[in-house]
């Protein structure tokens, strides 16, 4: 279990400190890289940097977007055929960061695992 | 298996990679639009409008004042140093806007939108955009480096804001586009001009009257389109004394015959709408003793707006009003001394002339001889694909548009189009010099640099002048020059001269103590040129004539009102006839409530109105019932003006035109069509009421203002209440109207008040992006903050200073 919280933390702060110097796939690399030196088991794999990378977006979005009135959210989920809901665009939001950070994950997974062998 | 797996999973990262870094079709790349670090949730702010910035080449300190409207009020020590600042300011907060339209005016769109964008980026090129854009730098490189120092400042402003930006700053539409913005230059200013000329003087129906002269003979096309209407209320008064102009007008040619083709296509015009109302009154005439002046250009309520708002400094002079992006200094404004603003003057400065090649197209016929053709290759950027080359040949009238390559099928001749635009003329210097105008003579003097659009330019001055100035480039042009196609190869059928500038049509404080102009006819007959009917207005000018003609004095909110005046001339000149003419007895209950909505309208196009919507539905029905003889298949055709169709249904009622085609064995007159049109008009209203549950002018017309993107709907805003119409002095259709309202006294300093529908922000995340239109829909204004020093007053907000960088 420790694990995993070590890994969630480690991959939360690796994507926000490679994403001031790294285009968006900077959560991608974090991943990655936590997937490597702190290598977790079966759904955990995925799911860990996962929900690390869906907290850091959708967090960071919530950030930005409700000290501005989710001005630009409701036009933007308009855009994106999601009914000009701001925290269901959010919520994708997460869930597109997390998805790209969890198969990442998967690949440093199963490179480890051919190092061990 | 491992080697598999891992495989797998390195696949499918790749794949998720691939994914959510590309553009599907208009779903934008996911990954790089939503992240938060650097996607579109960066652009969820206001601008900032506080702090220090520092700026590579300006001389001086320059400070920027931002008022409640995030109006910038720009205090520069000199010229040089203004125009970088609007450059940069006009970046800040319109960015995208800004480059946009000058791709558009290139014929660079495909390069933004793939194949889909090609037919119009050929059109604009063939149109000579670019070509013209290059005549308007070469002749500022030759004759004016002054102004064209100033173009390059105002370019190195531009170049400082993108220079600072990183990705994450871009404005959204880059994201959802997935592109980024370019460095700015002076040809691009260029380009921006040549958008505006398009705009206002980029429409003509030669080659549409070619083919109605072909069908329907001389003698019916002089009745169905007229030079003169019956009745003229022109911009320059009946009564002016042209005396003085002792060049006579280019005498008839010996062989005048039109080239009478079938054609079947044209190219794409400007909307014919575009147009605006001016107008001041003198001292005697105002309440305060002040004059006062207004002006409104109705242009497409877009958003981004066309315009921004600024005041523009420097210890000289200190100008206030809307500018336009891509465009250095106040367009349409005022400074301590002067006002002015511009209506479209909308005069003939298209022509167009059949061409005939030899037989590898190298040269073309001319004067009983050939000369040769140049060719410039249009290299066209395709998203995703190839460049597409596109060969325009240029003759001495100008470009060859259409040709066995684009909308033609003779392989050895074209049309073409000699148009004013090209000529490359020095419009920058004129607004420039316009900013420091102190009095009428310096205004004059300003107007003499202007080519192209041609424009109604109106004027007060803190003296008491009121005036006004037709100023444009205009042909000496013989009796009926280029109302039809000519032919290309006879010397005579060129522009032979111009009309001296002196000798534009022009009237300085006239005896009725007002100027005005609605894009109706210039001059009335006895100005000495020829003049042709080239689509004026006819009904805005009257109402407006008629206000200032109604009582001796008026005040700012006479103005107002007249801005937000609704009466639907146009209606109330042939409603009343058709209800008293066409029989009634016919109406079925549902029918005669229509009958007697409209009975009972006062000719308002107000919002909770349904006359204005039954007028459209029935006038739109007659319309086309009337002239269905002008739809025919593959040829481009125009149709009659409004006031003539009006004129001729009442005057002409039983004419051949009136009798419907496709009824063999009746003959319809004007009565007829009354109640076929109204019967017609009031099923479709039933409809409407179905789909929309009333059809008030409100639902009906359902105003918006739409997102430059083709009213991308997220953007965009719509069902803004707001009255008017086309015709109207309030001139609000559905996505077009008053783009800019502003009235100014001629106080000292002058006081003004402005609106427009939008909001000073280019940013859809911004609370400025589109805060005007509530005000602008209700007939509000707000109160111009015209600083008279580069002091900090409650009206501020915020202020930022732009600071030479150190060069090392």
């Amino acid at each position: 279990m420790t694990k995993n919280i070590t890994n969630f933390i480690a991959t939360l702060v690796l994507a926000i400190v490679l994403s001031l110097f790294l285009p968006w796939w900077s959560i991608m690399t974090a991943a990655l890289a936590t997937a490597l030196f702190i290598p977790l088991k079966r759904a955990a794999v995925f799911f860990v940097p996962f929900l690390a990378i869906l907290v850091f977006w959708a967090g960071f979005s919530f950030f930005l977007s409700s000290a501005n009135d989710f001005i630009l959210a409701k036009k933007i989920s308009q855009l994106l055929e999601l009914g000009g809901n701001p925290y269901l665009l959010i919520l994708v939001t997460g869930v597109v960061g997390g998805l790209a950070a969890g198969i990442a994950a998967i690949f440093g997974k199963q490179l480890i695992m051919l190092t061990k062998s | 298996m491992k080697y598999a797996k891992l495989l797998l999973s390195l696949v499918l990262t790749i794949g998720i990679f691939y994914a959510l870094n590309t553009k599907f079709g208009t779903i934008p790349p996911l990954g790089k639009f939503l992240n938060p670090t650097s996607g579109i949730w960066q652009n969820e702010t206001d601008e900032t409008i506080t702090g220090d910035i520092a700026i590579p080449g300006l001389k001086d300190k320059v400070t920027v004042h931002y008022d409640e409207y995030m109006i910038p009020h720009v205090f520069a020590q000199n010229e040089h140093d203004l125009y970088k600042a609007q450059g940069y300011l006009t970046a800040k907060h319109r960015l995208w806007q800004l480059e946009f339209q000058t791709h558009a005016a290139a014929g660079r769109l495909s390069e933004i939108f793939g194949e889909g964008a090609l037919n119009y980026d050929r059109t604009e090129r063939r149109r000579g955009m670019g070509y013209g854009a290059d005549n308007a730098i070469k002749y500022m490189e030759q004759y004016d480096t002054e102004t064209l120092s100033y173009v390059q400042d105002y370019a190195d402003g531009v170049n400082a804001y993108i220079d600072q930006l990183d990705s994450k700053d871009y404005p959204v539409e880059y994201k959802l586009l997935d592109y980024t913005p370019e460095a700015w230059s002076p040809k691009k200013t260029a380009l921006l001009l040549m958008y505006m000329t398009k705009m206002l003087a980029g429409g003509d129906d030669d080659l549409e009257y070619t083919n109605v002269l072909r069908l329907i003979g001389q003698k019916n096309f002089d009745l169905l389109f007229p030079d003169f209407f019956d009745s003229t209320d022109p911009v320059i008064p009946k009564e002016t004394d042209w005396s003085f102009i002792d060049v006579p007008q280019t005498e008839l040619p010996a062989s005048k015959a039109a080239v009478l083709d079938t054609i079947a296509e044209s190219i794409e015009k400007p909307n014919p709408d575009n147009g605006s109302n001016n107008w001041a009154v003198s001292g005697v005439k105002s309440a305060t003793g002040n004059p006062i002046l207004a002006n409104d250009p109705h242009l497409s309520l877009n958003l981004p707006a066309i315009w921004f708002v600024m005041q523009l400094s420097t210890p000289k002079h200190n100008a206030f009003g809307a500018t336009i992006p891509g465009a250095l200094s106040v367009i349409s404004g005022f400074n301590q001394y002067i006002a002015w603003g511009e209506t479209n003057a909308t005069r003939d400065v298209i022509d167009w002339y059949k061409v005939e090649f030899n037989a590898n197209r190298t040269q073309y016929k001319y004067d009983g001889g050939w000369k040769d053709v140049t060719l410039r290759v249009e290299d066209i950027r395709i998203r995703g694909k190839e460049n597409y080359k596109d060969s325009v040949l240029y003759t001495h009238h100008g470009p060859v548009v259409f040709d066995k390559n684009f909308k033609g099928d003779n392989e050895l001749a074209g049309y073409a189009m000699r148009w004013i635009g090209h000529d490359g003329g020095n419009n920058q210097r004129t607004f420039i010099e316009l900013n420091k105008a102190k009095n009428y003579d310096d205004y004059v003097s300003a107007l003499q640099y202007w080519n192209a659009p041609a424009q109604n330019f109106v004027f007060a001055s803190t003296e008491g002048d009121i005036a006004l100035w037709i100023q444009g480039k205009f042909a000496n042009k013989w009796e009926g020059q280029g109302k039809f196609l000519m032919d290309g190869s006879n010397p005579e059928n060129d522009w032979q001269s111009y009309i001296p500038q002196a000798f534009n049509a022009h009237t300085k404080n006239p005896e009725r103590g007002f100027v005005s102009s609605a894009n109706q006819h210039p001059v009335d007959e006895n100005y000495p040129f020829y003049v042709f009917n080239d689509g004026y207005e006819t009904y805005r000018n009257r109402v407006i004539n008629d206000v200032f003609n109604s009582k001796d004095t008026f005040s700012v909110q006479d103005f107002k009102d007249l801005h937000n005046n609704n009466y639907n001339l146009k209606a109330a000149e042939l409603v009343p006839y058709m209800l008293t003419h066409m029989d009634a007895s016919s109406l079925s209950e549902a029918e005669k409530a229509v009958y007697e909505d409209i009975k009972a309208w006062n000719f308002n196009n107000d919002i909770d109105e349904v006359g204005p919507s039954i007028w459209r539905q029935w006038y739109g029905r007659l319309y086309n019932m009337t002239w269905d003889e002008f739809d025919v298949e593959d040829t481009a055709l125009d149709a009659p003006t409004t006031y003539q169709t009006i004129y001729l249904l009442k005057n002409h009622g039983d004419h051949e035109y009136m009798d419907m085609v496709e009824t063999e064995d009746t003959t319809e007159t004007a009565k007829d069509l009354f109640l076929l049109a109204f019967k017609e008009a009031a099923e479709r209203l039933m409809e409407i009421k179905e789909e929309k549950g009333d059809y008030t002018w409100l639902k009906y017309k359902a105003t918006y203002a739409g997102h430059l993107l083709q009213a991308l709907p997220a953007f965009s805003r719509f069902d803004i209440p707001i009255g008017g119409d086309r015709n109207i002095v309030n001139a609000t259709s559905e996505n077009h109207g008053p783009s800019w309202r502003m009235i100014v006294e001629m106080t000292t300093p002058p006081t003004a008040i402005g609106i427009y529908p939008g909001g000073q922000s280019g940013n859809p995340g911004s609370q400025y992006y589109d805060n005007f239109i509530d005000d602008w829909a209700a007939g509000n204004y707000y109160n111009l903050n015209f600083l008279q020093s580069n002091t900090v007053t409650d009206a501020i907000i915020g202020t930022q200073t732009l600071t030479p960088a150190s060069n090392d």
